[in-house]
């Protein structure tokens, strides 16, 4: 098995002990582990954040497979189970709390309460806005959101916007699968990369 | 004056309410700011922007 320290090592050369120990000592909250959170949670344990609280209620489905982390092998298992699992083959240093439940604003806050940054990437509408609304008035972490990332639309569409201090939203703001449009693995990689991306640089910059 | 999505609107005294409905946003699927702060749903019926308040609607769509 890998030690703590040569895994400290790789990641110490390509950045500097300053990053690396800012990363270990940050706590990240991904809300659903589907095709955005399960690549969302994968990049974070791979830059090294020290800590994933990660919440899904769900199992694996065959219709995940098409753009989703995870594969065949996984089908009907709980995600957080999986994820958990396949973050300690990646680092089995980083600390991954799991909440196999419903997400909702009366349970948000708890669920959330000790992470820096919580990224919402949820699938309903209605579930993000709730999430949202429930964890910048009931909590002071700083959220990262998404909206926007279904179809094979210009992928150059997906941004990152700085909605106030607390707020970040990931997405192209309006492809959405209410039409009927699915969401496909390149795509919601590029936003899953843009909400992680931002996560690591709202610690950074702290 | 009110700036909503950074457009200057003549919308002070509004209540959040009204503004949501004036651009027709679902309240349900939506996250208000006033001036960097956040405005509970609870509160979207009583609450009443001032002139010069920064007003940002986030409006959802389903995927994730």
């Amino acid at each position: 098995m890998v030690s703590e320290a040569e895994i400290e090592a790789v990641i110490n050369a390509r950045f500097s002990e300053p990053v690396y120990k800012t990363l270990k000592g940050a706590s990240v909250g991904v809300a659903g582990l589907g095709g955005l959170g399960s690549h969302i949670a994968v990049a974070l344990a791979r830059c090294g954040i020290g800590r994933l609280v990660i919440a899904d209620f769900d199992t694996v489905e065959l219709t995940n497979i098409n753009r989703q982390f995870y594969n065949l092998s996984h089908m009907g298992r709980r995600k957080t189970d999986v994820m958990k699992e396949e973050i300690s083959k990646i680092n089995p240093y980083v600390c991954v709390e799991v909440s196999d439940c419903v997400i909702c604003e009366s349970n948000a806050g708890a669920v959330f309460k000790s992470c820096d940054v919580v990224i919402e990437a949820f699938d309903k509408p209605e579930s993000k806005a709730e999430l949202v609304n429930a964890l910048l008035s009931q909590t002071q972490t700083t959220v990262v959101a998404s909206s926007g990332m279904a179809g094979f639309y210009d992928g150059n569409e997906i941004v990152t916007k700085k909605i106030s201090n607390r707020f970040y939203l990931c997405g192209d703001g309006k492809h959405g699968i209410e039409n009927g449009t699915g969401l496909t693995a390149p795509r919601v990689m590029i936003c899953a990369g843009h909400c992680a991306l931002a996560a690591v640089r709202i610690m950074l910059t702290k | 004056m009110v700036t909503v999505n950074g457009e200057q609107k003549e919308l002070a005294g509004s209540l959040v309410s009204e503004i949501i409905a004036h651009y027709g946003y679902n309240r349900e699927t939506i996250a208000v700011e006033v001036n960097g702060d956040i405005v509970p749903k609870s509160l979207y019926d009583t609450f009443a922007v001032s002139d010069g308040d920064n007003v940002i609607i986030v409006g959802f769509v389903g995927g994730g």
